[in-house]
């Protein structure tokens, strides 16, 4: 099989997938329908895979659909940040398809057969984001996927979801369309290009005010990265099914926006345009402010999934950061932030959806003394935990390594503020993390009663279903083993 | 060969009308018309390949050489519209409308589809022919012949809107009327090439410039640039609704190549956008048109209503690609007729689809239709991601080469709010697919009984959205003639 038809293969398969959910859906087969997701996930990964191990080679696979305006082609070429956003996405979604098989069903919700047909047609669009090899193709497939997670946001049909679904829609294609059409259309014109060049495609003739402009248009635009102020959307995509915060919005949507900046930055602008410039200051300074601020208003939130929100719009300005800082170091950081965060993330998403299906309960006040009905969650939580935060031997830990050293780099008289932000901010990550696993083992439960004291009778294990576990012990234990393999990814990431 | 042939174009439809007169079997005469507008098509295609790429075909009828006799004259400009119109003239009378208008009995159904030939002829011999006089003749044909087929709509208001469309283009007749009638004062003579070749356009000289403002401002009256736009809500929304689609898809366009032919070949763009600076007056009116046109449609209550005024601000994309008088924002301009054409004629369809179906388009009716009409739903969202001009769609293209000829003209500001103001489509586009797919039907209104519509009915407008897919991916046909076009009128040919 050559390497354009393995993209083909690759792009195409989540479309099948799709397609077999709605054949078997319909058939009135859902027990089909819930095999056949997971196994073409395999088949998906299992093709990323391959055009890995050309890349990993030096390679860079290629596929030139057609023209679609004179000089702007539908075109697709993998290259190392596309891999791992890719793996990321592709990986994760066999496990994510897993375990919506068991939170959809454990928690009885309906439309199950436009639920997973959306989902897979979602996994298409993130698939085509990564291995876009222009900004048209990149643009096409964003937009994409904004409007196929629409609704998957809006899937419960109460008000409170159709009104979510009208901010997440509001907020991405207005940024989308105002910021990043016009900052493309704006390149177009300036440079007659919308290629991704190795070493940019802006000349060093650009003036440094519009360079600013330029970056800050993207960034915005780029709204799935939920910089501030446009991340609204973001804590409001959470009135979605567990399934879809855990891997579209912590994942593969989120992870879109970012990864558009760390492209724009590398393949657009190209490091040598940005390093040290007025326009790399600029973003710096509001990825730091996301970052804490974000950061600051996770710790107040008793929604467990509302905090988990938060924190990722905190840690998305940590990939952000590093795209900012236009060095290598900060590439590679942003690079492994993309799979190491998503490792975690994802896990605490799951245990949440894990907590909730078994209980019913969304509020981390309401967890005290769950830790030791459902110790698997909760151990889960704890590791995936630690891996936000930064600690080793978790994976979390390398990006956040590189991160500092970049910011050693940078050569900006202010350096020691950027190490400062970075330390508050993994502090804070305990702050808003460490409460729920604290709770869940040293609270006492409210409905233990007066006589259940301390090491008093053992309540019997009530994990949620075999299939909601698997999976985040599953991701838990992929961040940890990240740790180990972080070397292998920062060679593929090293430009 | 083909010059033979191209005078067809027009001839065929006209005759056709009486034919179906005399036929008065309304099933035949639909089968009859649609035979006349696919041979038309044919035509069109055939003389639009073979303009391509910089020829001219003229066609002297009665054998009367120009400037004395008429001249039909067809380059890549007005071949574009005829593929264009004869393009949405076939798609819409394939549309299957079980039974035809409501007000119109079984046995004067014959009249209907005559009167829809020659609205068809009238507008192709707009475009075709060279001789000013000639274009008022058959501008009237067109207008008077949608007078009637609006007034065919059911609702007693159709009638009225009809009138109030009669009076607005008369009077926009009358002012192109008496725009040609200076013209022939100053040079006279109506050969449109003779005209442009012989005038010699200057500030001073009142008659021209008074005969340039007569004509543009009667020709926006037909084109419904805003705001003088009054008659085309009213009209599009009271019409049958097969009668809205092709004129929305047809109409307004026709005007638009008169308006491009007018200021870029007859009075040249120099004058026009240099001397006189219309651009001035144009660019503001067109996003006027973009923001307050789009905002009025947010609030209607009425499908039909809410694509009406969809279509004015779409007009106020067009003329923005005019008053650009750039050759990419220009071709963005002309590209926007075709896709727009597609996607409004699309929509319109889709509108026919839920009529029959549903029995009304108003929005709160139309809650949870997704469900029990899955395939039209899916077409109207196809219709509004396009209009809202999502990648992918044709509305995207459109929008890309006009945003792409403002920046060229360096105005910034301008390129923003187009692209601001495509948000509001989303606003009202979004509006109706929520309550299409997310809102559960009102229990006063069930919709149990409601079914997919017919494969008659469907099949024309999923060959537009399909189109609109197509088109908004592939677009050397589309933008390439568009901006050979483009680059033609700018050069002061047509």
């Amino acid at each position: 099989m050559s390497s354009a038809t393995t993209i083909l293969v690759a792009l195409l398969l989540p479309v099948l997938a799709a397609a077999s959910c709605q054949i078997f859906g319909r058939l009135g087969h859902p027990n089909l329908r819930d095999v056949a997701t997971p196994l073409i996930g395999a088949c998906t990964f299992a093709a990323v895979w391959r055009l890995g191990g050309e890349v990993l080679a030096d390679g860079r696979p290629e596929l030139v659909l057609f023209e679609v305006l004179p000089g702007v082609e539908l075109a697709f070429q993998v290259e190392p940040l596309g891999l791992v956003y890719g793996l990321v996405a592709s990986g994760l979604w066999i496990v994510t398809s897993i375990y919506a098989v068991g939170y959809m069903r454990g928690h009885h919700e309906h439309n199950q057969t436009r639920f997973f047909t959306f989902f897979a047609l979602s996994i298409f669009a993130a698939l085509g984001i990564a291995f876009a090899r222009n900004l048209f193709t990149l643009f096409l497939f964003y937009e994409a996927l904004t409007l196929l997670t629409f609704p998957l946001v809006t899937h419960h049909g109460t008000d409170e979801a159709r009104r979510a679904g009208r901010v997440y829609l509001g907020i991405l294609l207005f940024t989308s369309i105002s910021f990043l059409l016009f900052a493309i259309l704006f390149t177009w014109r300036l440079t007659g290009t919308i290629e991704f060049t190795p070493g940019g495609i802006l000349g060093a003739e650009t003036s440094s005010g519009m360079v600013t402009v330029l970056l800050l248009l993207y960034a915005f635009g780029a709204g799935k990265a939920a910089l501030m102020p446009f991340h609204r959307w973001l804590p409001n995509a959470m009135v979605a099914p567990t399934p879809v915060s855990a891997l579209l919005h912590a994942v593969a949507v989120v992870k879109a926006g970012v990864f558009a900046i760390l492209k724009v930055v590398v393949y657009v602008f190209g490091l040598d345009l940005l390093a040290g410039s007025d326009a790399s200051l600029a973003l710096m300074t509001i990825a730091s402010f996301t970052m804490l601020m974000a950061a600051v208003i996770a710790i107040r939130q008793d929604n467990l999934k509302a905090r988990l929100a938060y924190s990722t719009i905190s840690q998305l300005a940590y990939i952000v950061l590093g795209a900012a800082m236009a060095t290598a170091t900060g590439v590679l950081a942003g690079g492994l932030q993309i799979a190491m965060h998503a490792a975690g993330k994802i896990t605490l998403f799951f245990c949440a959806g894990a907590i909730l299906v078994a209980t019913h309960k969304k509020k981390v006040s309401e967890l005290d003394g769950l830790g030791r009905t459902m110790p698997w969650t909760f151990a889960a939580f704890f590791l995936a935990s630690l891996s936000i935060i930064g600690i080793p031997p978790l994976g979390g830990s390398w990006a956040k390594w590189y991160l500092m050293v970049g910011a050693l780099e940078t050569g900006f008289a202010w350096q020691a503020a950027l190490l400062g932000v970075l330390m508050v901010s993994s502090l804070l990550a305990v702050f808003y993390l460490m409460p729920v696993v604290v709770r869940g083992f040293f609270a006492t439960s409210p409905t233990a009663g007066p006589s259940g004291s301390a090491g008093g009778d053992r309540k019997p294990i009530a994990e949620a279903p075999f299939l909601c576990v698997a999976p985040l012990v599953l991701t838990a234990l992929l961040s940890l083993a990240l740790f180990f393999v972080a070397g292998d990814l920062a060679s593929l990431l090293s430009f | 060969m083909i010059e033979k042939i191209l005078v067809l174009e027009v001839v065929l439809p006209l005759l056709a009308a009486p034919v179906c007169v005399l036929v008065r079997h309304p099933r035949l005469c639909r089968l009859f018309s649609l035979g006349v507008v696919a041979v038309c098509f044919a035509i069109a295609v055939a003389v639009l390949l073979e303009v391509r790429g910089g020829g001219v075909i003229s066609y002297q009828l009665g054998g009367w050489p120009p400037p004395l006799g008429i001249e039909y004259r067809v380059s890549t400009v007005n071949a574009y519209l005829l593929a264009l119109v004869t393009a949405m003239a076939l798609v819409v009378m394939s549309f299957d409308s079980r039974g035809g208008p409501p007000r119109v009995p079984e046995q004067r159904r014959h009249l209907y589809y005559a009167v829809f030939l020659l609205c068809i002829s009238g507008l192709l011999g707009i475009t075709i022919t060279g001789d000013a006089f000639n274009i008022f003749v058959f501008l009237e044909i067109s207008s008077l012949s949608s007078y009637i087929l609006v007034s065919l709509g059911g609702h007693r208001r159709a009638v009225m809107s009809a009138f109030y469309y009669l009076v607005m283009g008369t009077i926009g007749g009358v002012f192109f009327m008496l725009g040609v009638g200076l013209l022939y004062q100053v040079t006279g003579t109506l050969n449109l090439r003779d005209i442009a070749a012989r005038l010699e356009p200057s500030l001073d000289d009142r008659g021209t410039v008074l005969a340039l403002a007569l004509l543009v401002v009667g020709i926006s009256i037909k084109l419904a640039v805003f705001p003088l736009h009054h008659w085309l809500p009213n009209a599009y929304s009271f019409a049958p609704p097969k009668v809205s689609a092709f004129l929305a898809a047809t109409a307004t366009k026709v005007s638009f190549y008169l308006l491009a032919m007018v200021l870029f070949t007859i009075f040249g763009a120099p004058f026009v956008f240099e001397e006189l600076r219309l651009q001035a007056v144009l660019l503001p009116l067109s996003i006027l048109a973009m923001f307050l046109a789009s905002g009025a449609a947010i609030f209607q209550a009425d499908l039909r209503r809410l694509l009406a005024y969809s279509s004015v601000a779409q007009i106020g994309y067009m003329t923005l690609g005019l008053s650009t008088a750039n050759a990419t924002g220009l071709a963005g301009g002309l590209v926007h007729l075709f896709n727009h054409a597609v996607m409004k004629g699309g929509l319109f369809l889709v509108v026919a689809c839920l009529l029959y179906r549903v029995g009304s388009v108003h929005i709160d009716a139309l809650a949870g239709i997704g469900r029990r009409m899955p395939f039209t739903s899916a077409a109207l969202v196809i219709g509004g991601l396009s209009l809202i001009g999502v990648p992918g769609t044709v509305g995207f293209v459109s929008k890309w080469y006009l945003v792409s000829g403002v920046l060229e003209r360096g105005w910034t500001a301008a390129a923003v709010l187009i692209l601001l103001s495509s948000l509001l489509a989303l606003v009202y586009v979004g509006k109706v697919v929520e309550a299409v797919y997310f809102r559960k039907p009102a229990e006063t209104q069930p919709i149990d009984h409601v079914r997919e519509a017919p494969l008659g009915m469907l099949a024309p407008a999923w060959v537009l959205a399909v189109a609109a897919v197509f088109f908004g991916l592939t677009t050397n046909w589309t933008y390439g003639v568009a901006r050979e076009a483009a680059e033609l009128l700018l050069a002061g040919g047509i």
